[in-house]
């Protein structure tokens, strides 16, 4: 189904730029071309098909159905829902406001908060198309277990403890008046309103991701093309056992949205990196990073900030270790 | 003279939105005082959760997105 876009990498790379394949330059820009046009078309037409399904999905609603579930089940909804609203990451503390101020115990908030940047419709759409289906599914596994667990142990440790002052009465009056749930009305939408919508959406999102993409095929290009067949795998293959705490640790200051590392995971893996390695730098890039926290001190006391960095570096190292042993039996 | 706040954590949206208004308010020739709000707290206290958001006279009258022309404009010869 794909070729269309590997043909006309070779149309353009060979027939028009004269370059030979075998060249390194003719190799990365074959790439390059494959990928963007590639990527481009899938998200435009997914953007538009996804977001005609779910116009009618929005925060409040998510709040509402929240309020007030068993803590039990609590976590694996937060976290389901958190990969499946779209919400801006310039949101995340009027959300978490939102659903503090709900009643909402912080555990399960954060299940959603952190779960909502490592899945999303476009980064399955891509992870599938790229890296296959097998994948696409540990990924969103592991992506929901690290939510939900976070989510579990932020409870157990008490976390609304360290919440800044506004946010915890917050959350001891929603919690106190937690049977008075306001409800958001629910609109109807007719078609046309949901292309609008859709329309909206897909322009919305691949302004803000295209730049992204480039960045990240461009690298993935770089390292296809410039990077030695093999040196990857010898240098940062299963033997080392530090290549992932490193991988996480590297993930930190580069930040990035799951749409531009994953061209980047493309070919890491294909270099020949343990999946696990790749697995741990990609959401380290994504979940970890000092912007994001930088903003959550308005809502948050430091103490909290810090276990929850600790948490997420520990969650990723683990996965990374956990998935570049079970690989083989994959 | 109308007093417009808009909510947001200070996102480019929410810049946008702010400059969106007051550039329609210009042409309109509509005197209105356009505030931003950055702070968690007043945004919580209205119950907002998607930013930004547009309140009047203190009610909510959009949020999640930078409004159309259009609803910007009724708003303000409202």
């Amino acid at each position: 189904m794909f070729e269309v876009f590997t043909d006309l990498a070779t149309w353009l790379v060979v027939d028009v730029l004269g370059l030979s394949r075998t060249t390194k330059l003719g190799d990365a820009l074959h790439f390059f071309i494959e990928d963007i046009t590639k990527i481009f078309f899938l998200l435009l037409v997914m953007i538009y098909v996804i977001a005609l399904i779910r116009a009618s999905m929005n925060v409040e609603r998510v709040r509402d159905y929240l309020a007030g579930k068993h803590k039990g089940i609590g976590y694996l909804l937060g976290s389901s829902f958190g990969a499946i609203t779209p919400f801006c990451s310039c949101s995340s503390i009027p959300v978490f406001l939102g659903f503090t101020s709900a009643g909402i115990p912080v555990g399960i908030t954060m299940s959603f908060l952190i779960t909502s940047p490592l899945i999303n419709e476009v980064a399955v759409l891509l992870l599938l198309s790229l890296l296959g289906w097998k994948f696409t599914i540990l990924y969103v596994v592991v992506g929901m277990f690290v939510g939900i667990l976070s989510g579990i142990f932020l409870d157990a440790i008490k976390a609304e403890r360290w919440l800044q002052s506004f946010a915890a009465k917050a959350l001891e009056r929603g919690q106190n008046a937690s049977s008075t749930t306001q409800s958001t009305q629910i609109e109807s939408l007719s078609l046309r309103d949901r292309h609008a919508f859709a329309k909206n959406e897909m322009l919305e999102i691949f302004g803000r991701v295209w730049k992204w993409v480039i960045i990240g095929v461009g690298l993935g290009a770089a390292l296809h093309g410039f990077v030695p067949e093999g040196w990857i795998q010898e240098n940062l293959g299963n033997e080392q056992w530090w290549s992932v705490p490193s991988a996480v640790l590297l993930g930190i200051p580069l930040y990035s949205n799951a749409t531009g590392v994953i061209p980047v995971m493309e070919s890491l893996i294909k270099q020949g990196l343990p999946i696990g390695t790749t697995l741990a730098f990609c959401m380290s890039t994504v979940a970890a990073s000092f912007p994001e926290f930088i903003l959550l001190k308005q809502v948050m006391q430091w103490r909290l900030l810090v276990v929850l960095f600790v948490l997420l570096l520990v969650a990723f190292t683990l996965i990374g270790w956990i998935f570049n042993y079970l690989t083989p039996f994959i | 003279m109308k007093e417009i706040k808009v909510l947001g954590t200070g996102c480019a949206k929410c810049t946008k939105t702010v400059e969106v208004i007051s550039k329609i308010a210009n042409e309109l020739n509509i005197n209105v005082q356009v505030i931003k709000e950055t702070d968690p707290e007043v945004i919580m206290g209205y119950g907002v959760m998607s930013t930004p958001a547009v309140i009047i006279d203190e009610v909510n009258v959009h949020s999640g997105s930078i409004p159309h022309r259009k609803a910007i404009e009724s708003w303000l010869r409202a």
